[in-house]
């Protein structure tokens, strides 16, 4: 009897392990298989010309540059913010201070709304402050969502180092800021993964910058332009009746999962490699 | 005498110049660190701040409408200023819950397996990489959605139960949901089985007990605390999925009364209509009380997320 | 005299884990009803030695286990070996006391439930009993359903004792069972031992030289996954025959 119970859970088991990794490469295999016919080199090379969306010539180059626009600079000025909080947070305020944990539990919070919100907040805020839709207040919203991210990654990475070092550090005689430094060297390699995370998120969320970039067919020259996301490109695309069309969407979202995979796995590879030289 | 005179002066000079580094570095560490304190708080208020600019944009409909019966009424015509939001909140209560209903278990399941029965070199080559699709973005998701189960329910799926369906449904939109969070809550679920020790493990089976019997009666109900709280985080994530969910369930704005009907999310309702919402008045008012009404849900879910955590622990004498 | 059975013995066991050869032909006998320690610097293999007893080292990735290991005559790596009859037989006493995730109670009877035990009146009846060979009863008597958790690290250990010994096994292994305890509690449980062996075989890993003085009738000395000497106490502890025993029962090597 218990001999039967036992097998029966671990069919059970087998089977939602082979449908959980089933599904997850069902996508996979479902993107590569539909957007390879369409992808060629104009695709990622072209703007949009003239009927593009009634299937004529050109490529998605304007949504590629854009996503990397918004992505890079929100990722930077995350990075920027972030930077000092989780080293104020890690250094210069005491192990159990009530400030600390208020913050680590408000951006635990934070990671958990969803992108949708803070494009609505983006907009808010937009309207408040006469913003048009544009490259600007698309970065402005993605680095509220990705903040979160980085934070919390890092606060993560920081809380590993001993607070050994943080005394020793002390002991002869350094202040908090020259502390605060020797932890960032400490950290650095870290850092990498929260980037590439919050890269990543900014690439391929859509939520957010639907109602705050705007879009268009052109590269944005300046902050105040609209901006294209290959997010939006992909979904603008699938809605269109013709056939063209829809191809050309397939060939984006296989364009967009590359670029996420290889950032995923370049990630990993840098992991892996500094981790090498970690002082456990 | 002069040497010692020149000596006082030098010693004295040189006093003052480290003198003058060490205040310099004491005012360039205060400094920064009022920065870096503000930084940090105006970044702890910023939950407070999305809160209140929500509010403020969704105060000019609060004041015309009761909340309750926008919350209750099934009328959604913002032409003719009615606003009943139940359908909205109905068809995200229907996805979600399909989604955890498909997601969870097989996400507990799995994990049992590869934690505790799975050989060791297919445990570290699968867990990665079912976190490398952690990243795949949801219009992704949403595209595959598309083309592959939008049909299997439509033309697989649905002629055994009802009549006719589009295949755009919230049966749809939930199953494209869920193995959305498949990632993330088989590495939340990872998290909770590799911090039981093996230690734990050994005082069961040294008794005599079978590896089925130690998974289910020692190692479960020392999970437990976790895995409520994954799953917790999980509907949380399920809630404020928007783009993915979007493509595939219909948006047709009726409340579901099976999983084969069309439905609409409250965030799909948000990021369709942004187009329009300038142009009818409290229509974009409406929208940020949407907006609003799923951020409070949010970080409801995610506070009681650790509170659950402890309090479970106590209840079932951890 | 008392007899010599060997409850466990011990032939040409090899174990490696991953690359490394960690015990090297290990042949030894275990005397029936006695306390045997298995004493040895760190890393000279004794907690994995104790581990091919109840067969808990196979859970560890990458371990090659070869060679017999009979107990009571019947090889317990066997192809047919019934693994949690096996496991049953012995009780095991961590360094660190795990106690399980529920009540003192469920605890004490889990064992016991394992194995098919249902009737609430005998459960509770063995509750008591082994609660009471452990010492706890008195102070657990009108709170066994509270967490485990809740009591002392002393009084957790006792409790271990107690579920280990619900099943009714007949050795004992106890791996350093005294090293977190305070010496009162360690005191306790070393008189406990000798109290049990008159009903079981006791095999303990200690790292306490004066421990195994106070308790053992048996020593197993280690080093470097060999056995280098075995024996009864007194002579391993005033006339070891190897040098390598000599210098470590003296202190020189730790």
């Amino acid at each position: 009897m218990r001999k039967a119970e036992e097998y029966f859970f671990r069919l059970l088991m087998v089977l939602a392990s082979l449908i959980i990794v089933g599904s997850l490469f069902s996508i996979l295999f479902t993107i590569i298989y539909r957007g390879i016919g369409s992808l060629n080199w104009d695709m990622v090379s072209r703007v949009p010309e003239g009927g593009f969306y009634i299937g004529k010539e050109g490529g998605i180059l304007n949504a590629i540059i854009g996503s990397l626009y918004i992505a890079g600079g929100a990722t930077l000025l995350a990075l920027l913010l972030s930077i000092p909080i989780v080293l104020y947070i890690n250094t210069y305020l005491p192990k159990d201070s009530r400030l600390a944990g208020f913050a680590r539990t408000s951006f635990d919070i934070l990671f958990g709304v969803p992108s949708i919100v803070y494009g609505a907040f983006g907009f808010a805020i937009m309207v408040f402050f006469g913003l048009k839709t544009s490259l600007l207040a698309g970065i402005i919203t993605v680095t509220l969502l990705v903040l979160p991210i980085m934070v919390r990654t890092m606060d993560e990475i920081t809380r590993l180092v001993p607070h050994e070092l943080n005394d020793a550090v002390y002991s002869l005689g350094a202040t908090r800021w020259e502390t605060a430094k020797v932890i960032l060297k400490q950290v650095a390699p870290g850092l990498i993964t929260a980037i590439l995370l919050s890269f990543g998120r900014g690439m391929g969320d859509a939520a957010c910058v639907l109602f705050t970039a705007g879009y268009t067919d052109n590269i944005p020259t300046s902050l105040q332009e609209p901006a294209a996301t290959l997010p939006l490109a992909i979904f603008f695309q699938l809605s269109s009746p013709i056939e063209e069309v829809q191809q050309r969407a397939y060939a984006a979202t296989l364009v967009l999962t590359i670029i996420i995979l290889l950032l995923s796995i370049l990630s990993r590879i840098l992991n892996s490699i500094l981790s090498k030289h970690k002082i456990q | 005498m002069v040497r010692f005179r020149a000596g006082f002066l030098i010693n004295s000079l040189f006093l003052k110049k480290s003198n003058k580094m060490a205040k310099a570095r004491i005012i360039v560490d205060r400094v920064i660190a009022r920065m870096m304190r503000s930084l940090t708080i105006i970044s702890v208020l910023l939950m407070f701040l999305i809160g209140l600019g929500l509010l403020l944009k969704a105060l000019p409909i609060l004041k015309e409408h009761s909340v309750f019966h926008m919350l209750s009424s099934e009328i959604w015509r913002p032409f003719k200023g009615e606003f009943g939001f139940l359908p909205y909140i109905m068809g995200t209560l229907w996805v979600s819950l399909i989604a955890i209903a498909i997601s969870f278990p097989l996400c507990v399941l799995s994990s049992i397996y590869f934690f505790e029965y799975a050989p060791q070199k297919l445990k570290q080559f699968i867990l990665p990489l079912i976190d490398l699709l952690a990243g795949i973005p949801p219009v992704v998701y949403g595209v595959w959605g598309v083309l592959t189960i939008v049909p299997l329910i439509s033309e697989h799926l649905a002629p055994h139960f009802v009549e006719y369906s589009s295949g755009y449904s919230v049966l749809a939109g939930g199953v494209v949901l869920a193995v959305m969070i498949f990632p993330l809550v088989m590495s939340l679920l990872g998290e909770v089985f590799s911090s039981i020790s093996t230690e734990l493990r050994d005082a069961s089976l040294s008794v005599g007990a079978t590896k089925w019997q130690t998974t289910k009666l020692v190692l479960m109900r020392k999970a437990l605390p976790g895995i409520m709280a994954a799953l917790i985080l999980a509907i949380s994530r399920a809630l404020g999925e928007t783009i993915a969910v979007l493509m595939v369930c219909g948006n047709i704005a009726v409340i579901p009364h099976s999983i084969f009907d069309s439905g609409y999310p409250l965030p799909a309702l948000i990021a369709n209509n942004y187009g329009e919402m300038l142009s009818i008045p409290m229509y974009d008012s409406a929208l940020m009380l949407a907006a609003l009404i799923l951020f409070l849900i949010i970080v409801i879910f995610n506070v009681s997320s650790r509170f659950v955590s402890t309090q479970l622990e106590k209840y079932f004498k951890l | 005299m008392g007899e010599n059975k060997s409850h466990i013995s011990v032939r040409n066991l090899n174990v490696h884990i991953g690359n490394k050869h960690i015990l090297k032909n290990i042949n030894v006998e275990i005397p029936d009803k006695k306390i045997t320690c298995i004493i040895g610097p760190s890393g000279c293999g004794k907690t994995t030695l104790f581990k091919t007893f109840n067969r808990l080292l196979e859970n560890t990735n990458n371990t090659r286990i070869e060679g017999n290991v009979l107990v009571d005559e019947k090889d317990i790596y066997a192809a047919d070996a019934d693994i949690t009859a096996i496991r049953k037989k012995m009780g095991l006493l961590n360094q660190r006391p795990t106690p399980l995730p529920m009540s003192i109670y469920a605890n004490v009877i889990y064992g016991l439930k394992i194995h098919g035990t249902r009737k609430k009146k005998i459960l509770k009846q063995k509750a008591e009993e082994y609660l009471k060979i452990a010492s706890l009863w008195d102070e657990v008597k009108d709170r066994w359903h509270d967490p485990a958790s809740s009591l002392s690290i002393g009084q957790q250990q006792r409790l271990c004792l107690a579920r280990g010994l619900a099943v009714e096994p007949e050795i004992i292994l106890g791996d350093e069972p005294t090293s977190a305890l305070d010496p009162i509690s360690s005191r306790w449980i070393e008189e406990k031992f000798v109290e049990l062996k008159e009903k079981y075989t006791i095999i303990l890993v200690t790292h306490i030289l004066r421990q195994a003085r106070r308790i053992s009738d048996y020593i197993i000395f280690m080093y470097l996954g060999e056995v280098i000497e075995h024996g009864p106490a007194m002579e391993i502890l005033e006339n070891p025959k190897e040098k390598l025993t000599r210098e470590y029962v003296k202190g020189v090597i730790s």
